[in-house]
């Protein structure tokens, strides 16, 4: 047994040593490919000009090429080409607001990028039909979070221009995994960038990972792996790498749920029987227990108040969601429209609740509005699931099944704007989109768990 | 038959020794002393074995049986089918357990009852879901004598699937409980 293991861990570790050395080859290649299926009926035309390069070689990164990808990807914007444009101006000096009227763009951007010790990225933003320079603004970092820097730019631009706060610097976990027909799967528990970019595998298994989940600052992610032979709950620190097993029950150990606050972890536990919600006090590690039902009482997440969870249960006979309030201990029921509604994620406008949605016998993801109660069913595609909730709350990420494989896919929270993030290869499942991060983190990578 | 020839050999040896004991000795007194502790020896030897070979017999007998149990149990299988969305053993799968705790309750194995379903509906429910499936089995087996803490059950939801495409012949595959 210990000589299987070892051999486990070494053909897992050559993996891991692989995929680092394809990731070094490939740069900031994703493992993810967007493919934009469908974006607004009238998008904002935006020229976005190559920025201006004032270092030594060549740029470490096309800025300009990031925004404009962000901005398309959002659905609202339809940027101009490169090859259509009559002039590159990286000043507002050279700006002649009649070449751009002249392609029928409606704003214009501009900007510079020099490196010192940091990457300073300077630049401005123009309303053509107005000619009038409406936004400027300065992102500095590390050279090597130059991607970060770009999406901070995205961000910028998409909220003067939409007055939504943008979230294209903000972060993914996903599942990849490669099937072994008649073996054991691989699985790999990933970050990447919003746009998929620079995957980095956080965890490698032969065993299952899954429900990753984030801490609310962004520093830390919550996972169940079987790694131990039986479905256990992690914590791990993304900057340091410290991991952390904080349940080893007999039967289920599930749905990690950080709580607004980062104190609790709300988590599924079988110990006492059937499947019920359970409260962890992650400083003292003490368990609360929520729901005592002999249904299945499973996928906890909170409102973004904290004084109450949503969670799935059977109790009625078929999974349906309801809402447990922390301080009275009441339960009521949230969903009749249907026979499937199960795993509910809350906006943090704590409004707008996402789930699946079973309908005419397919899996679907839909939009609850708890205030109007209304359901809108948002996708078309079947066997969609783990709907994840952008920060903004314009758009969500969720997996399901296209060619046969596992993808994942994104819709805007009004359904009309969709897009693919198929894998290379392979299968990916799970989102989990992070919340706004305070500044570029570094990631420490952490070495295969098989590796003792 | 085999055990009659021990039975025999044994005697045989015994009767070699008094000879033996016997033909070293000068003294008839010694020598019919000798013969005495032989002849109990002898004696007890016969009743030992006599014993042994009962013994023997009914393990024999009952390795036969339990030969017999092992490969009903492996003609129908480790693995216990499910229909959509239920965790109620179907006839086909409680006749299948049925061979296995026939096994079981001939022995002090644990088990393991790992629960899988098919890949429709959400993660962590099929996680409960498989979970109910693998307790049907085990609770089916405790109400049929094997004890609790012998079986554990273990859910690995929609994570393992043995049949990887979307349909009915894939889905009806994958859910399952694995006696491992």
């Amino acid at each position: 047994m210990k000589c299987l293991v070892w051999r486990e861990s070494k053909f897992a570790m050559r993996t891991v040593l692989g995929l680092g050395l394809l990731l070094a080859a490939l740069g900031a290649r994703a493992e993810l490919v967007i493919e934009i299926t469908q974006g607004v009926d009238n998008p904002a035309a935006i020229a976005i000009v190559p920025f201006a390069w004032h270092g030594a070689g060549a740029a470490p990164e096309d800025i300009a090429g990031v925004v404009d990808s962000d901005l398309s990807r959002s659905g609202q914007f339809a940027p101009v080409g490169r090859s259509d444009m009559l002039g590159l101006p990286s000043t507002e000096k050279e700006v002649f607001y009649r070449d751009w009227r002249a392609i029928a763009s409606e704003y214009l951007l501009i900007g510079r990028v020099s490196v010192t010790d940091q990457m300073r990225i300077e630049f401005d933003l123009f309303d053509v039909l107005r000619q009038k320079k409406i936004y400027s603004g300065v992102e500095l970092g590390p050279v090597n979070e130059a991607r970060m820097l770009a999406h901070r730019v995205s961000d910028k631009i998409y909220q003067q221009l939409t007055g939504i706060r943008g979230a294209f610097a903000t972060r993914l976990l996903y599942v990849a995994v490669t099937r072994v027909p008649g073996g054991k799967d691989y699985f790999r528990l990933t970050l990447a960038d919003s746009d998929g970019a620079r995957p980095i595998v956080l965890l490698e298994s032969r065993e299952p990972v899954l429900a990753p989940a984030w801490s609310p600052n962004g520093q830390e992610i919550a996972y169940v792996s079987f790694e131990t032979n039986r479905p256990a709950i992690f914590r791990q620190n993304l900057r340091t790498g410290a991991r952390e097993q904080l349940t080893n029950f007999r039967g289920l150990n599930s749905s990690p749920s950080w709580s607004p606050d980062g104190r609790t972890m709300a988590m599924v536990l079988s110990k006492d029987g059937s499947p019920d919600i359970y409260l962890m006090d992650l400083a003292t590690k003490k368990l609360t227990r929520v729901t005592r039902h002999y249904a299945i009482d499973t996928e906890p997440s909170w409102m973004p108040d904290g004084k109450s969870l949503l969670f799935t249960s059977d109790r009625g006979g078929k999974p349906q969601i309801y809402r447990y309030t922390l301080a009275s201990g009441q339960t009521e029921r949230l969903t009749y429209e249907g026979s499937y509604n199960a795993r509910a994620r809350v906006a943090q406008d704590g409004r707008n609740v996402v789930m699946v949605h079973q309908k005419n016998g397919k899996f679907h993801i839909a939009l609850l509005d708890l205030v109007t109660d209304r359901v809108q069913v948002l996708t078309s595609t079947e066997l969609d699931e783990s709907p994840s909730i952008a920060p903004n709350g314009s758009m969500l990420l969720y997996a399901t099944k296209y060619a046969g494989r596992g993808i994942l896919a994104a819709v805007s929270v009004d359904g009309g704007v969709k897009f693919r993030l198929p894998a290379r290869d392979g299968d990916v499942r799970e989102p989990a989109w992070s919340p706004y991060m305070s500044r570029p983190a570094a990631t420490k990578q952490v070495d295969n768990h098989l590796k003792d | 038959m085999k055990n009659i020839t021990v039975a025999g050999k044994a005697l045989t040896l015994i009767f070699v020794a008094v000879f033996l004991v016997a033909c070293s000795s000068n003294d008839t007194k010694e020598a019919d002393e000798a013969a005495a502790v032989a002849a109990s020896a002898a004696s007890a030897a016969s009743a030992v074995a006599a014993a042994q070979a009962a013994e023997q017999a009914a393990s024999a007998a009952q390795a036969a049986v339990i030969t017999r149990l092992e490969d009903a149990a492996a003609t129908v299988g480790n693995v216990f089918y499910f229909e959509y969305d239920s965790s109620t053993l179907t006839p086909s799968a409680q006749a299948s357990v049925d061979a296995h705790i026939a096994l079981l309750n001939t022995n002090e194995q644990t088990i393991r009852l790992e629960g899988h379903t098919d890949e429709r509906g959400t993660r962590d429910y099929n996680m409960a879901l498989g979970e109910r499936r693998a307790n049907a089995v085990r609770d089916y087996m405790v109400a049929s004598g094997v004890a609790g803490y012998r079986a554990e059950s273990v859910s690995y939801g929609e994570e393992q699937p043995v049949a990887y495409g979307s349909g009915e012949s894939n889905w009806s595959q994958n859910r399952r409980v694995e006696l491992k």
